[in-house]
Parts: structure tokens; C-alpha cells; sequence
């Protein structure tokens, strides 16, 4: 009873803590940045020069950064706009894109289309303006497919996974029609410059282009009420449609943006090479968002939301990947460990898991609070005697 | 008073002789009839000889057991994605396999059955780890079976990343077996008379499209499945105990995986980390097609057969009609695949309409 009372009015530093951590715990971000830190910890274990940045000159001569997380922060840089658009549609319709690898290859394939007419030798300008007309065109193009998608998921009730099936199962022989299944490489190297580096900057082009999408979303994010909306569309379509909002417009919207997150990102893609591959083009792609927005602790179900750890998801994922590749796992197998990673991470946010957690929690509590009332009572049983 | 309840009584059956899964079926079963007349009637070249038909019997076999367990487990309301790297996976297996006991110089028929049972073991594993951690951990079945994708994904090309051909002669030779179908057939040239041929893998497909039609139909198990799909929480109210019907629907799904995949590799001989990529989506594909809603509740196993034979006769007939070009078949298949999602969206949503 005394050591009871003691507790409550003196809340010590322990319990403080307690309190801290279990907020931690429970906060969305803490899955993904704990993976984040767990990853960096193996690799400066194994590896204590794995995180060395050094400046150096590149084949063509400019001074570039290279290192291990130069190469990860690059390489994520796809994913982690594809999280975007991911998370928005996930939240509103509570289904995922799988056909996103696919329109990758068809956004690519459109502004190949417009370069690949360009002779070599024109002006800078010109160039500018024809690189700003493909780009334009192939958001246009994603837009449009993007709306394909979302028309078929908010007006005809599709569900999302089987909506997006026809393009995931027509896309790339689109992509490839487009240009007559053409093997197209750019010579242009200014063309090279967004998947790569813009001379006289030492930092990856996709690492600026990634930094601009996001604080575009956040802006978006900020200033409309495209979040409240969405998750209230995810959350319960019907009572959002009684509270005035639309809820078929707000699918389709996702559903574009999404679309536009597809066509920066297949810019990049074809930039990296400036060539495309239609089958192998961003291949299993859609698969890495779906799990980035996973990790991100989001539900795949729809409703609330979280961009920012979706994005960060998409970081561990590629920087899984480069540690498997450190490892010398090859490249095919990777997908066995990621499997690994899948299920861990599914166990450890399934609420069948976190319930049983609380159960042992409070049966734990329930058999202090037992021991304490016998204790008192064999206490008062001796002052009775 | 009698006689008024069976008038209800049959207005009921009347009412009922209608349902989702009928309607969709009919559809599918007229589309593909349209078709393949059509293609009959119009392109002659080969659709009019038989073996046409059982050709593509011959190259579906796996995709139409695939198709099946797919179909059971949208039945119930999930999914399974892993079903196309675990098919690449058993062939891999039971290829390497064979080729160790050719390489050590045994031959014999047990060493085929052996490899048969590995094909159904890793099958069966797989379903019964997904099926545990969907219906009792109550986790995504579509994030859990892509784990399982990745999983297959990566062990296949663990076990080897090679193509490995097959040259184990006992196996070789159930490979090349072919049924002969009496009475169909057609004229050579020469004008001698070729009867049409099935393979092996066909007629135990075609077993397992019967056996899964009756148990769908006629068990307490196969109608657990559909009130699952149809409603979890009334099913719970029934008594059926939902849990075990969401596990033993990814279970048998596994299992069709394991054999589907040993039909591949009966077809192709041969195992390769390339093999049937995709066969997940265009299983998921045929069983729309046959009138699968995801959302649960509403299927056919016949219906899938149709759809099976839909997608690959819409594919023949693309190739014959000289689009050769690689893009047209998926082209064509996407459009069919919209134009049923969209059939079926309005049909359902009309009746709601009338309820």
C-alpha cells in the first residue's frame, strides 16, 4: 500500500523515461528510422570505411562525390518519389499501383520519342526547350494513364490491385510500341545530365530533382486539404461522400499524382542510360514502393498516413539492397533476404502481435497488483492476530 | 396456405437460379464460344483442325491449375502472389534433382515419383506458412505472399541460376508421353489421318478442375469458402470457423502451386529462374476473366477454366492474324482484361442498384 502511494506522488526519472519510450515506440516513424540505424550499425561493424565520402574527378573530368552513401542517397532517389504517389493512393483507396514499373517504361519511352528525333549538334537552348517538351509530354502521357487507373478504381469500383493489373500486364508492350521496339541510345550527353551529374556540381542530379518533388508534396500538404481529405476517403468512403467531399474525385486525383510522381521518375530511369530497355525497364519496382510504404508503418488498407516515413523507407530499402550487394549476395537472390526483412516487419506491425504484447503487459501489471493486495493482506491478517 | 408457399418457393428458386456467380460464368463461357467460332469461321488456318484446341490445353495445363487454386483462394477473399516464383521454383528443384540422380547413374520410375512428392512438398510448404500467418496472424495476404514471392524468387536462384535441361531418362520419357484422342483428328496432306494428342500434364489438370468443381460445389468445405468470401463476420456467426477455411483455402492454393509447377516442368523439361515470370498475374488474369470477383465470395472453377482458355485462344488468335510483334498479345490481353473488369463492375453494380 505505502510503496503504491510513494509512486504515484513521486513520479521518478525511470518512469519519465518509460513514458518517453513508449510514445517512441508507438510514433510511425520509429520502425523505419530504427531499421535506418540498424542497417548503418551492421555496416560500420563489418565495414568501418563504409560511410567515407571522397571528391574526386569522374571520367568526364568534373569533381564528383563518391561513396557508399552517395551511391545509396542516388539510387533511392526513384523509389522514394514513387513512395510518394504510393502513400497518397494507398491512403485514399486502400489498395496499391503494381502497374507503376510498368507506366515507368512507357514515361521513358515517350521522351525518347521526342529526343531521339533531335540531331546532336543543336544549341543549348534549343535543346532546353526540347527536353522541357518531352518532359511535358510524358507527364501529360502518365497523367492520362494515372486517370486510367483511377477512373477504373473510384468510377467502376474496381479494386485498385485489379485495375492496376491491365496496365501492369499491357504497359511495357505500350512502352515498346511506342517506339516500334526500337533499341534507342541518346549520344547526346547533355541528355545524361539529370540520371548523373550536372558538370561543376558535385552531387547527383536525381538527389536535387527527389529534393524538389518532396518539398512540392509538402507544400501540397500545407497549404490544401488534400490530406485531411484523402484520409478521410481512405478512412470511410461514404461518410467523407455525407461531409461534402467527393471521395471518386479524391481517388482520382491520387491516382494522377501518382501518374506524374511515375513520369519523374521514368525521366530519371531513361537519363541514368540514356537507353531503355523495355522488359527490364524499373523492373519489380512497384513491389520496392508497395514495401517502402509498408515499412513506412502506413496502412495498406488506406486512412491515416505519413509521407515522410514512407520516403524514409524507401531509403532503407536501397540501402538494404547496396549492404546485400557489399555483402556479395547476388543480385538475383537479393529478393530472399528481402523476403526476410517482409516478414520481420510484418510480425512486428501486425496488431495481432502488438495485442498479445499489451495482454503480457497487463497480466504482468494484474500479477503485481496481485501480489501487493495478498501482501497487504497477509500484513493486516497478522495485526488482526 | 401450402399452396402458397411453394408459388414462394419457387419464385425463390426462380430468383436464385441467377446468381453473381451464374451470370458472370455464362458470360465468359459465351465470350470464349464467340470467339473461337469467330476465329473458326474467319481465320481458318488452324483453328480448324482439333489439335488447334488441345494445344493450347497442351501449353495452359500449369496456368489452369495455378488459375484454380487462385480461384479458391479469391473465393475466400484473398490473394496469392507468390504462386508464378514458386512454380519457377519447383521446376528448379525437381530439375536439379533429377539431374543428380541421372549424374550418379541411377534410373528408375521411383526417382520420377520422388521428385513428384518434392514438387507437392514445397508447394505445400509454402501454402501452409502463408495460410498461417494470413488467417491466424491476420496479416495482408497480399504483402504476405509477396514476401513469399521474394522469397521463391531468391531460392530459386539460390538453388541455381542456370538453365538446367533435363536428361533423366525415365522422366524424359513421361514428358514425351502423349494421349491419343480417338475419332479427332485431322487430314494431312498426304491424306493420312493424324489423331490429336494430349499431354500427360492435360488430363491430370483436367482431374484436378473436376475433383476442385466438386468440392466447391458439393462439401461443407467448398460452401465455408464462399460464405468466408461473402461475409466474414456472418460466416463467424454460422459457425464456421473462419480461420481454418482462410488457412486450408491458402493451403490447397499451395498445393495447386506445387503441382501447376510440376506440369510446367513436365511441359518444359527443364528448370530455369526464367520460368513462367508472370504466370501469378495471368493466373489472377484467367480467374477474372472466369468471373472471380476479389473481393470474395463469387467464382467458378469452371468459370476459370473459360477463362484460361479465353486468354490463351485471344493470344492464338493475335498471333495468327500475322501481329507478330511481341507487344500485341499483352496489348490485347489488357484490353480484354478492362473490358470484362468493366462488364462485371456494371452488372453489380446495377444490382445493387435493384436491391
Amino acid at each position: 500500500m505505502t510503496s503504491d502511494t510513494m509512486k504515484s506522488n513521486n513520479p521518478s526519472f525511470a518512469i519519465k523515461l518509460k513514458n518517453f519510450l513508449g510514445k517512441l515506440v508507438k510514433n510511425q516513424l520509429f520502425i523505419p528510422i530504427v531499421a535506418l540505424l540498424l542497417l548503418v550499425l551492421i555496416n560500420l561493424i563489418a565495414d568501418p570505411t563504409f560511410f567515407k565520402i571522397v571528391l574526386e574527378p569522374s571520367s568526364t573530368g568534373h569533381l564528383i562525390l563518391s561513396g557508399n552513401l552517395i551511391t545509396i542517397i542516388d539510387n533511392a532517389s526513384e523509389l522514394a518519389i514513387l513512395a510518394i504517389g504510393m502513400t497518397l493512393v494507398t491512403s485514399a483507396s486502400g489498395g496499391q499501383d503494381i502497374s507503376v514499373g510498368a507506366t515507368i517504361a512507357i514515361a521513358g519511352s515517350v521522351i525518347l520519342r521526342v529526343i531521339k528525333v533531335q540531331p546532336t549538334d543543336i544549341s543549348n537552348g534549343r535543346f532546353a526547350a526540347m527536353l522541357i517538351l518531352a518532359f511535358v509530354l510524358c507527364v501529360v502521357v502518365s497523367a492520362i494513364f494515372g486517370a486510367f487507373n483511377g477512373a477504373l478504381v473510384a468510377y467502376f469500383n474496381i479494386q485498385p490491385m485489379v485495375a492496376t493489373l491491365i496496365l501492369f500486364t499491357a504497359g511495357r508492350s505500350i512502352a515498346a510500341w511506342i517506339n516500334n521496339n526500337d533499341n534507342i541510345s541518346i549520344k547526346d550527353t547533355r541528355f545524361a545530365y539529370y540520371g548523373n551529374f550536372i558538370p561543376g556540381i558535385a552531387i547527383p542530379t536525381p538527389v536535387f530533382i527527389t529534393a524538389i518533388c518532396l518539398i512540392v508534396i509538402a507544400l501540397v500538404l500545407k497549404f490544401t486539404n488534400l490530406r485531411l481529405y484523402s484520409q478521410a476517403v481512405g478512412i470511410n468512403a461514404s461518410s467523407s461522400r455525407l461531409n461534402g467531399i467527393n471521395p471518386k474525385m479524391i481517388k482520382l486525383l491520387t491516382f494522377i499524382i501518382l501518374g506524374v510522381c511515375v513520369a519523374v521518375c521514368g525521366f530519371i530511369k531513361v537519363s541514368r542510360t540514356s537507353s531503355i530497355t523495355y522488359s527490364v525497364i524499373a523492373n519489380n519496382i512497384e513491389m520496392d514502393a508497395i514495401l517502402a510504404v509498408a515499412l513506412g508503418g502506413n496502412a495498406l488498407s488506406g486512412g491515416k498516413f505519413n509521407i515522410t516515413s514512407s520516403v524514409i523507407g524507401a531509403y532503407v530499402i536501397q540501402f538494404l539492397t547496396t549492404t546485400l550487394y557489399k555483402f556479395k549476395v547476388s543480385s538475383s537472390a537479393i529478393s530472399a533476404y528481402k523476403a526476410v526483412v517482409v516478414i520481420l516487419l510484418i510480425i512486428i506491425s501486425a496488431p495481432i502481435v502488438r495485442r498479445w504484447f499489451e495482454d503480457m503487459k497487463n497480466k504482468r501489471e494484474a500479477a503485481r497488483v496481485a501480489k501487493i493486495a495478498t501482501a497487504a493482506n497477509t500484513e493486516s491478517g497478522k495485526e488482526n492476530v | 396456405m401450402s399452396v402458397n408457399s411453394t408459388v414462394l418457393e419457387k419464385k425463390l428458386k426462380k430468383k436464385a437460379s441467377l446468381t453473381d456467380t451464374n451470370l458472370l460464368l455464362i458470360i465468359t463461357v459465351v465470350v470464349f464460344l464467340v470467339m473461337y467460332i469467330l476465329a473458326v469461321v474467319f481465320l481458318k488456318k488452324g483453328f480448324t483442325k482439333p489439335q488447334m484446341f488441345f494445344n493450347i490445353l497442351n501449353e495452359n495445363a500449369s496456368l489452369l491449375v495455378l488459375s484454380c487454386g487462385m480461384t479458391l483462394v479469391m473465393i475466400t477473399g484473398g490473394i496469392d502472389i507468390s504462386v508464378g516464383q514458386v512454380t519457377s521454383l519447383v521446376c528448379m528443384s525437381c530439375a536439379v534433382y533429377l539431374q543428380k540422380v541421372n549424374d550418379a547413374g541411377l534410373t528408375g520410375n521411383q526417382y520420377v515419383i520422388k521428385s513428384m512428392l518434392l514438387a507437392v512438398a514445397i508447394g505445400l510448404a509454402f501454402g501452409i506458412v502463408q495460410g498461417f500467418l494470413v488467417a491466424y496472424m491476420e496479416f495482408q495476404p497480399f504483402i504476405v505472399t509477396l514476401a513469399g514471392l521474394f522469397f521463391a524468387k531468391g531460392m530459386t536462384t539460390i538453388v541455381s541460376s542456370d538453365r538446367i535441361p533435363v536428361t533423366f531418362d525415365p522422366f524424359v520419357k513421361l514428358c514425351r508421353t502423349e494421349v491419343t484422342i480417338p475419332f479427332l483428328g485431322s487430314v494431312n496432306k498426304k491424306g493420312i489421318f493424324i489423331p490429336a494428342y494430349v499431354e500427360v500434364g492435360v488430363i491430370a489438370a483436367l482431374a484436378i478442375v473436376v475433383i476442385l468443381f466438386c468440392v466447391l460445389k458439393w462439401t461443407k468445405l467448398g460452401r465455408n469458402f464462399y460464405a468466408v468470401g461473402g461475409n466474414n463476420q456472418s460466416a463467424n456467426m454460422l459457425g464456421i470457423n473462419v480461420k481454418l477455411t482462410k488457412f486450408l483455402a491458402h493451403v490447397l492454393c499451395g498445393l495447386m502451386a506445387g503441382i501447376g509447377g510440376y506440369l510446367f516442368f513436365l511441359h518444359a523439361c527443364s528448370g530455369s529462374p526464367l520460368h513462367a515470370q508472370g504466370a501469378e498475374m495471368n493466373a489472377i488474369a484467367s480467374s477474372i476473366i472466369g468471373g472471380t470477383l476479389l473481393s470474395g465470395g463469387v467464382g467458378n472453377i469452371v468459370g476459370t477454366l473459360f477463362g484460361v482458355l479465353s486468354l490463351s485462344t485471344i493470344k492464338n488468335i493475335v498471333t495468327s492474324l500475322g501481329l507478330e510483334d511481341a507487344w500485341w498479345t499483352n496489348i490485347t490481353v489488357g484490353v480484354m482484361l478492362c473490358i470484362f473488369l468493366l462488364v462485371q463492375s456494371v452488372i453489380l453494380a446495377r444490382k445493387n442498384n435493384k436491391k
